[in-house]
């Protein structure tokens, strides 16, 4: 996780570029990202930065987790999050915003998606249900048989059946970052992303990328430190190439 | 919060000169077409036979009858393809979708009744004998009150 940030979901709306073509987006909240802890392999054995996001009263925390924020001279916040490999040199008490992305990233979006209590094999798992007419009768949402006869004389582990759906955390990848406003610390960011809005959510810099994508081959812009390493690691792809030519 | 950032953001959008025009007017629509490198104006002519959604998401329709053949054309109305609309005149409907249109042949299909004229100096006789009305009214009492 070379770049990420926290964020909170504030709505959809739907934007046009410069050639007049409409794009979906949705809009995230992604700053101030306060810094609160900077570990390195001296340290901690690993190198991680841990952001907050939301700034709240100090009383509302519990007063170890506040000594811990006074600590790195930061702000009480609500949520805390650490990112592995952070490819922005940072200390605590920095803050860090919408500008670490740049128009044209590929990022993947981390929510928890909306809960849907309890539903039924076709809400859950696309099951067909029954036929609607032909003599059929109450079997229209209904999943059907779900085991054999004496033998196995057993329900199937991971059977599908109806349950609780929602509410669990989801990654949507490869979401390109249509804009970027740095003044309201906001990202547009193009489709949809789990979770109802108001809802936070984590924007990190995508794992993998779409394939044979113009992006793929640049990777990503904007951090200095990530431009160099990607630069080296485009360099050494590059390189046995041209041997086996 | 949320929603006065969202509207930010697609208020940034609008065009800045929108023109006014009404399902049933004639109207020129000069679209922007990009062919190769060069941008050049489009006009599509027609009847608007309906308009639906708002704010951002405003489209309109409008109909013509080209080479025989009825085409429909959707546009957003804040589209900045959407060079600019010029209406051409008003047209007189008493519905919302012109859909019965389509089912016209000839003439009838490509026009609908013009407004005229009489209809605005009728609303502006109406108008001005309510102002005169709500004048003596106002002048009624006046002398009342002299007399007391």
């Amino acid at each position: 996780m070379p770049l990420g940030l926290l964020g909170k979901k504030l709505g959809h709306t739907r934007v046009y570029d410069s050639k007049g073509i409409m794009t979906p987006v949705t809009v995230v909240q992604v700053g101030p990202n306060r810094v609160i802890q900077v570990k390195t392999q001296e340290s901690d054995g690993y190198n991680a930065v841990q952001l907050g996001f939301d700034d709240q009263k100090e009383q509302r925390l519990t007063k170890p987790l506040l000594g811990h924020i006074k600590k790195h001279n930061s702000v009480a916040v609500k949520r805390i999050k650490e990112f592995r490999d952070f490819s922005l040199t940072v200390k605590p008490g920095d803050v860090v915003g919408a500008s670490v992305f740049a128009v044209g990233d590929f990022i993947d979006a981390i929510g928890v998606t909306k809960g849907r209590g309890f539903e039924g094999v076709m809400a859950r798992h696309d099951f067909r249900g029954g036929d609607a007419s032909h003599g059929c009768k109450g079997w229209k949402r209904r999943g059907g048989a779900i085991g054999q006869r004496l033998f196995p004389g057993t329900v199937m582990r991971g059977m599908k059946m109806p349950g609780h759906l929602g509410q669990v955390q989801r990654t949507t990848q490869n979401l390109e970052i249509v804009q970027v406003r740095d003044e309201d610390n906001v990202l547009l960011i193009k489709g949809a992303i789990p979770g109802s809005e108001m809802d936070y959510v984590i924007i990190r810099e995508s794992k993998k990328l779409p394939k044979g994508s113009e992006v793929a081959k640049r990777r990503f812009t904007p951090p200095v430190a990530a431009k160099s390493k990607t630069a080296a690691a485009a360099a050494k792809a590059a390189a046995p190439k041209d041997k086996k030519k | 919060m949320n929603q006065a950032l969202l509207d930010k953001i697609e208020s940034e959008q609008y065009r800045k000169d929108k023109s006014e025009f009404a399902v049933g007017d004639s109207v020129r629509v000069h679209t922007k077409v990009v062919e190769g490198d060069k941008e050049r104006i489009q006009v599509f002519a027609g009847v608007v036979i309906g308009k639906r959604g708002h704010g951002l998401n405003e489209t309109f329709t409008v109909r013509r009858i080209s080479y025989g053949e009825g085409v429909e054309r959707i546009f957003p109305v804040n589209s900045p393809r959407v060079d600019k609309i010029e209406v051409e005149r008003k047209g007189a409907v008493r519905r919302a979708k012109l859909t019965y249109l389509r089912t016209r042949l000839g003439k009838g299909a490509t026009l609908v009744k013009e407004k005229d004229d009489q209809t605005g100096t009728a609303q502006a006789k109406a108008a001005k004998s309510k102002k005169d009305k709500t004048e003596a009214a106002a002048a009624a009492p006046a002398p009342a009150a002299e007399t007391k």
